[in-house]
């Protein structure tokens, strides 16, 4: 038993184990917010009045959501950057780690997208109505009296949204990021193989530290948050 | 930018001068709407005349929610005219929104804002759509909820009030707009019995003030006390229109008679 505890000793040791850990900590926090932001329009635009807009947000869900990550990925790298020439940075990692972002959050804010709807679907229709019969004219309407309450009823699935994007910022090992965890994996077990054990059990208790506390939270909160009716 | 119509008075400046009464306020011209194959607004011609008290009578079905939604084109016609204020109801949109500002709706289900406080429902409209201040809509908003009786509750969540209460509320935000006409869609068809007469109260006390209402409901108490005529509709249509006594004392159309002699005999 103390041999196989020693042989974390010796991964994390030999390995920057924390640091590529703090790699998907940092993609996952900067691609979930433009993927909020972005979902967000996209959720607006899909239950806007107006038909070109619900069409645009509508093509770019069916279209992301039905995209392999990787391929996102891929192509940030070899399209956008091998191809259109787009520079985020001059220094190359830096470069490699905000394109992996900006696929990381053009994929997920799909997914943002449709669980805020899945909160505006939780709204009582008599609510927009009231915001219209009292004048307010659909933004106004929509921040004030629906999405207020559509956030509430959309924590839980947005935790899953989130949940899925800890998880998925290991593809960013395939739009060139070389220092987070998915590429630290391959590493060890290329030049550890004794360790096989540990060194599945690392990332998997890694990765379960971070990801229940989220979903702790989410729960608390769309409990807490609920709006009472 | 076209905007023809005159400037509103601001609600917190001196009071507009009255429009005489007996001037048409809200007006129905050969309004038809179907539901699918279901033909629910049949030639309603109907107008409202400043300080009038409408209500709206019939059997569920008949068209009078939707002919009260159509008013402020929470529904939408396929043919006709509604004018409010002598301006034909305008698309979706600024206009449309302005016009709804000075048109007020209390729901069936009252549909106060869930997330916010009883004072914040009040205010939101004041603020956001009028312009008032914080503190000026906040003090008008206590008065109107001073008014309808619930100013002990301004900082409770309507989930926690009693139906008598938050429809109180209801009014009152919609007062706080300063409302041309309110339209009432089924105001009590949702509450407990012994609520039913607190919410009466409030509407019988704005009519004699001289608000201009519609009222749809089955309160035929109310439409007795408060109306000055009754409309009454079936299958889309209006098929009466009487002043209340002359309409439950000597009803003409056998759909009426019918009508009543169900409700009545209890």
């Amino acid at each position: 038993m103390s041999d196989f505890l020693s042989q974390f000793g010796e991964l994390f040791a030999s390995y920057d184990v924390l640091g590529a850990f703090w790699v998907n900590i940092q993609l996952t926090f900067w691609a979930g917010l433009i993927a909020l932001v972005v979902g967000c329009v996209l959720a607006l635009f899909r239950i806007s009045p107006v038909p070109s807009l619900a069409w645009v947000g509508t093509a770019y869900v069916t279209v992301f959501r039905n995209t392999p990550l990787t391929i996102i990925m891929v192509f940030m790298t070899l399209g956008v950057w091998g191809q259109l020439k787009i520079q985020v940075s001059d220094d190359f990692p830096t470069n490699f780690f905000w394109l992996a972002v900006i696929g990381l959050a053009i994929y997920h804010a799909a997914f943002v997208c449709e669980s805020i709807r899945s909160g505006v679907n939780t709204v009582p229709l008599g609510q927009a109505e009231a915001a219209r019969a009292i004048g307010l004219s659909f933004l106004p309407a929509a921040r004030m009296v629906i999405l207020p309450q559509a956030f509430r009823g959309a924590i839980a699935p947005l935790g899953n949204t989130l949940i899925a994007l800890i998880k998925n910022s290991t593809v960013a090992a395939a739009a060139g990021v070389a220092t987070e965890t998915s590429t630290l994996l391959k590493n060890m077990i290329e030049f550890n193989s004794s360790l096989i054990y540990a060194i599945f059990l690392t990332f998997a208790v890694g990765y379960v530290i971070l990801v229940i506390p989220v979903g702790l939270l989410t729960t608390t909160l769309s409990r807490r948050l609920a709006v009472r009716r | 930018m076209a905007d023809a119509s005159p400037p509103r008075p601001s609600p917190d400046g001196p009071e507009a001068p009255r429009q005489v009464a007996g001037a048409a306020l809200v007006s129905l011209r050969d309004v038809q709407k179907h539901f699918g194959d279901l033909h629910v607004l049949r030639d309603i011609d109907l107008t409202v005349d400043h300080g009038e008290v409408l209500v709206v009578i019939g059997p569920s079905g008949s068209g009078k929610s939707t002919l009260c939604r159509a008013i402020n084109r929470l529904e939408t016609i396929d043919s006709g005219t509604i004018e409010v204020d002598g301006e034909p109801l305008p698309e979706e949109g600024r206009a449309l929104a302005r016009l709804r500002s000075d048109v007020g709706m209390v729901f069936q289900s009252f549909n106060l804002f869930a997330h916010k406080t009883v004072l914040d429902n009040v205010t939101l409209g004041p603020i956001k759509v009028r312009g008032l201040s914080r503190s000026a809509a906040r003090a008008e908003a206590m008065g109107l909820l001073e008014r309808v009786g619930v100013a002990n509750q301004a900082g409770k969540l309507p989930a926690q009030l009693s139906g008598g209460q938050q429809q109180r509320v209801a009014i009152a935000r919609a007062l706080a707009m300063h409302p041309k006409v309110m339209l009432f869609d089924e105001p009590t068809s949702a509450l407990d019995p012994e609520m039913i007469n607190e919410v009466l109260d409030v509407m019988v006390q704005l009519a004699k003030e001289g608000m201009t209402m519609i009222v749809v409901t089955h309160e035929m108490g109310f439409a007795r006390r408060a109306a000055d005529r009754v409309v009454f509709m079936a299958d889309g249509q209006i098929v009466e229109e009487a002043s209340p006594e002359e309409f439950f004392t000597n009803p003409r159309s056998d759909r009426a008679k019918d009508f009543l002699s169900k409700i009545l005999t209890h």
